[in-house]
């Protein structure tokens, strides 16, 4: 199956995240570089003061099942929002595809959901053209979330060619930035 | 209440006819040399109100832009005559000159203003010494044929800058026999981005007097078209986060929504009789030319492939349509024959060509050239196949050319910002128009307003 690499990759990268996170909670009630304590942590710390301060309460993560693992990745994927594109290309590359897998998760559970997908184009070829390129890019990722399963009542597209650019530079680095499809929803 | 919500803020980020302070400053970066010698006399005022300028200024000015001639400065006259009467031909020999400019200005009552100008062949004049007899009717007559044009009008304060250009359409067409555009205006886009409303639909006259800002938006603007009256302007937004083609009256600012399909509403280009406009759509499925019948509304589709179609300019006879399309892989230039609907092929040179038009003669066609990678404005006459790169500049587009044919106004980069540039038809002449702030894009050339 699609998500099976994802999941596999969630597997190993979640519970690691948690142990991080459960040390550093260790350190600081251990009283340790009390000066670098996150926000947070200072508040848990004051919390103790406020006790009798003779026990300590700590709780164990509740273990995630398979499918709510996958859920962070995917809220989490979901946050970016930006598939870039070669020059004069619109296929997508292969590194979007987990990020087009978290958008494609949450359209078809949320159907009454929409998102406008924005097509855009580095300054290089004329405006008319980048406004035929940047719907052409702006489709493929409709495309890709079809194949996903998602309603193609809750896609729009809009391309502004050459108009949008987020990098001015012109340089190829700046170029790159700005081929690109946008999800907005 | 969602689509009234959108009409309230189309309305309140249109704001027409403010004027603007920046104006387009003109660098030459290539071909004074090749210019020719001309002498505009500064003209003699004889009066006590106060002139707005001299039109020697106005007309100097116009013809150094114009490419084609190189008027000589002040000091460098070896005399500073106002009629024929007084021109010392022996003394301009040597200045290289091959006309002057003479003329006078007397203040006459209340705001009006009585011009005399005439434009002198110098070596015509330096050989018949002034006065030639000629039979006339039988009779030996004396004349002035050296005196290739002459004139006098009444015009007032506010006319001044209309009639400098006027006396420069009327020496560009005594010396080169090519109708002048120096009454002409240039539509284009500025964007700042950090302006509420960044871009902006401007006009200004072709040398950058008199702007106007006609539109301005928080959402990009595109592609501006002159109707061939030179009154309305149509061209594209974004401000309901969609593409729509509108076309908006310059001087009232009425303005009428055209197309607003899903997906692209684009390259609206207006026919040489005004009654339709081509332009791209892409509600059938992906971006094709389509015919829109203003009298009517009606659609005709001009094409159907599976590529790319963009970018519609018609022929000067209005019996084609020229169009990028990559329906052979890199875009290229096609015609389409509206009475056929044959499509033929336009360009063979570069990697790729995009945005075709045609000069007002219909023999050369001017592109955006891609070879390399490097993009540049070019053209190829039609009937030879000669293929000729007019810029060198980086990231030239949006080619449009002067209603006289003289000449190309283009965008390209200068530094970091996008501003416009000239090219003269030949490729000889090439100048820059720096702009005050942001940047600027999409030049379109007026047809002739006079």
């Amino acid at each position: 199956m699609q998500f099976s690499a994802i999941t596999k990759a969630l597997l190993i990268a979640v519970p690691a995240l948690v142990l991080t996170a459960c040390g550093a909670t260790s350190d600081s009630s251990e009283g340790k570089s009390q000066t670098t304590n996150t926000e947070a942590e200072q508040a848990q710390t004051e919390g103790l003061d406020t006790q009798t301060g003779v026990v300590e309460v700590e709780t164990l993560e509740v273990a995630k099942t398979p499918e709510e693992l996958q859920q962070d990745a995917f809220d989490a994927l979901r946050q970016q929002q930006t598939i870039y594109f070669d020059y004069d290309k619109s296929t997508v590359d292969s590194e979007f595809v987990a990020l087009l897998e978290a958008h494609a998760d949450y359209l078809t559970k949320n159907p009454a959901a929409k998102v406008m997908i924005e097509g855009h184009c580095d300054e290089r070829g004329t405006p008319e053209y980048n406004i035929a390129l940047g719907e052409r890019r702006a489709k493929a990722i409709v495309q890709y979330l079809q194949s996903l399963g998602v309603s193609a009542e809750q896609m729009t597209t809009v391309s502004y060619g050459e108009e949008k650019p987020v990098d001015l530079s012109r340089t190829d680095a700046g170029f790159s930035k700005n081929r690109r499809a946008v999800l907005v929803y | 209440m969602n689509r009234l919500g959108l009409v309230f803020l189309s309305v309140i980020c249109l704001v027409w006819s403010k004027p603007s302070l920046a104006k387009l400053e003109i660098v030459i970066t290539e071909g004074v040399n090749t210019a020719r010698p001309i002498a505009i006399v500064p003209f003699k005022y004889n009066g006590t109100a106060k002139l707005p300028f001299n039109f020697s200024e106005i007309v100097a000015a116009d013809l150094m832009r114009s490419g084609k001639f190189s008027p000589i400065k002040v000091e460098d006259m070896p005399q500073l005559p106002n009629t024929d009467g007084d021109v010392d031909y022996s003394s301009w020999v040597s200045s290289g000159v091959e006309a002057i400019l003479v003329g006078t200005i007397e203040d006459e009552n209340l705001d009006r203003f009585t011009v005399k100008f005439e434009l002198i062949d110098v070596l015509r004049g330096q050989i018949t010494g002034g006065t030639v007899q000629a039979l006339k009717n039988g009779r030996l007559v004396e004349t002035k044929d050296h005196i290739m044009f002459e004139r006098k009008v009444i015009i007032a304060t506010s006319q001044f800058r209309y009639y400098g250009h006027r006396i420069s359409d009327i020496v560009y067409e005594q010396l080169t026999g090519e109708r002048g555009a120096f009454l002409t205006k240039v539509a284009y886009i500025t964007i700042a981005y950090d302006d509420v409303y960044p871009y902006k639909l401007v006009v200004a006259d072709y040398d950058g007097a008199n702007e106007i800002e006609l539109v301005k938006s928080p959402e990009p603007l595109m592609s501006p078209s002159w109707s061939p009256d030179g009154k309305k302007l149509a061209y594209v937004t974004f401000e309901n986060s969609r593409s729509q083609v509108y076309i908006q009256d310059i001087y009232t600012g009425k303005r009428e929504l055209l197309t607003s399909y899903d997906g692209i509403n684009g390259a609206p280009k207006w026919s040489p009789d005004g009654k339709s406009l081509a332009l791209v759509l892409s509600k059938d499925g992906n971006p094709e030319l389509y015919l829109l019948q203003l009298s009517n509304k009606r659609l005709t589709r001009l094409t159907n492939n599976r590529a790319i179609d963009t970018e519609p300019s018609w022929s000067p006879d209005g019996q084609f349509v020229i169009f990028s399309s990559e329906r052979g892989g890199k875009a290229q230039l096609y015609s389409v024959d509206l009475a056929t609907k044959r499509v033929k092929r336009l360009t063979f040179d570069g990697d790729m060509n995009l945005g075709g038009s045609l000069t007002p003669d219909g023999k050369h066609l001017v592109m955006v050239n891609r070879t390399r990678g490097n993009y540049h404005i070019a053209k190829t006459e039609l009937e030879s196949g000669n293929f000729q790169v007019l810029t060198k500049t980086r990231l030239d587009e949006s080619p449009s050319i002067a209603p006289n044919g003289s000449m190309i106004i283009y965008s390209t980069m200068h530094g970091s910002g996008q501003v416009l540039a000239l090219v003269s038809i030949d490729g000889r002449f090439k100048a820059r128009l720096p702009a005050s702030k942001g940047q600027v894009k999409s030049p379109a050339w007026s047809p002739f307003l006079n």
